[in-house]
């Protein structure tokens, strides 16, 4: 396909009409409203990855800060900065909401109690759940990989009930709490199918 | 767990502050609203509160001192600066598999984006469109506008 820059220069020779289509083609794109894109640090660390398809070109942005802005002449990709990024972006990402927090309990072996370290990340998570003024709560039950999907879909929300009727016992109220039951699709230590794996066995508390 | 008493009390003042509940329609929550911010909803037009949950289809627009910020039910976080308009076209996820489909678009104005388990489980399930461009989400942070 034919860029605009293309055709720009194919019509090099001829200055009039270069300016002519330059004009054309700058009321063209003038007439949408210019999109520009630039990639951001992940908070988490994780590497991250933007497809940007522009009138049929595909620009990947892989690294923090590589942008893509589109002007008269089609999209042009660059590096921007933080300078950059705050004084176009910086009430979009005033009103960012608090990122989700995520706390793992673990239950005692083989028991429905949540062991001492985790009875203390409860209490963490109310915390949280207290600060945030429209909270929303998930709970996730994981289990290991022994068994079938079925059952450990049973077990897995077999285990997020425990934890949730305790949040609710602790005063979080039931409409604001939904249950999710991962099953095995989730493990944290990855291991062959049927493998018993302890640390595989969890609840996740999202708060958000 | 005694001690948590007082904790408890303040966990529920707090949720109850959540006048607007969640429904099973709501694809994500208004955590943050300043200035003039409103929903659009099958042609009515009505305020964007904290607490507010939105819908598939929803368009979200802020005046010229608005900003917002949605979290999504897939954790995705979306906020958008003054002057912006948003749609949310397209939203399925599967809280078991994170399977899902998410499509915004952003008519003009500021958004940034944080993506989320949608994204996480499918790259490109995810897309955020502008009037000239479509945006691939691989994950995770970015930002985009539309208009100088």
């Amino acid at each position: 396909m034919r860029s605009d820059a293309d055709v720009i220069r194919a019509l090099h020779d001829r200055p009039v009409l270069t300016f002519l289509m330059s004009l054309v083609l700058g009321a063209l794109a003038g007439c949408a409203a210019p999109t520009s894109v630039v990639l951001l640090p992940a908070a988490d660390g994780h590497a991250s990855a933007l497809a940007v398809e522009h009138r049929g070109d595909t620009v990947v942005l892989d690294r923090p800060y590589a942008a893509v802005r589109e002007g008269t002449f089609g999209a042009r990709a660059y590096q921007a900065d933080p300078q950059e990024v705050e004084s176009q972006f910086a009430t979009a990402l005033a009103a960012q909401p608090a990122r989700p927090a995520r706390y793992t309990l673990y239950f005692i072996e083989g028991r429905d109690t949540l062991t001492d370290e985790s009875r203390q990340l409860v209490a963490t998570s109310l915390a949280e759940i207290a600060k945030r003024p429209v909270p929303d709560v998930l709970v996730i039950g994981h289990t290991d990989l022994v068994g079938s999907h079925a059952s450990n879909d049973m077990l897995s929300r077999q285990r997020a009930e425990l934890i949730r009727n305790e949040l609710i016992r602790l005063g979080v109220p039931a409409a604001n709490i939904q249950l999710v039951a991962r099953g095995k699709r989730e493990p944290v230590v990855p291991t062959a199918d049927g493998v018993a794996e302890p640390r595989n066995r969890r609840v996740e508390v999202v708060v958000r | 767990m005694k001690k948590n008493n007082a904790r408890c009390a303040a966990v529920l003042a707090s949720c109850l502050l959540a006048a607007t509940l969640a429904r099973a329609e709501d694809i994500g929550r208004v955590k943050v609203a300043k200035g003039d911010v409103s929903i659009e909803r099958a042609g009515a037009r009505v305020p964007a509160i904290v607490g507010a949950g939105v819908q598939t289809a929803d368009v979200v627009v802020t005046g010229s001192d608005g900003s917002v910020g949605i979290t999504m039910n897939d954790d995705s976080l979306l906020s958008a600066g003054a002057n912006s308009r948003l749609s949310l076209d397209e939203y399925a996820h599967d809280p078991s598999t994170n399977q899902g489909r998410f499509r915004v678009s952003l008519d003009r104005g500021t958004l940034a984006v944080v993506s989320g388990r949608i994204a996480k489980q499918s790259p490109d399930a995810m897309k955020v469109r502008t009037p000239s461009a479509v945006l691939g989400v691989r994950g995770t942070e970015f930002a985009v506008a539309v208009g100088r």
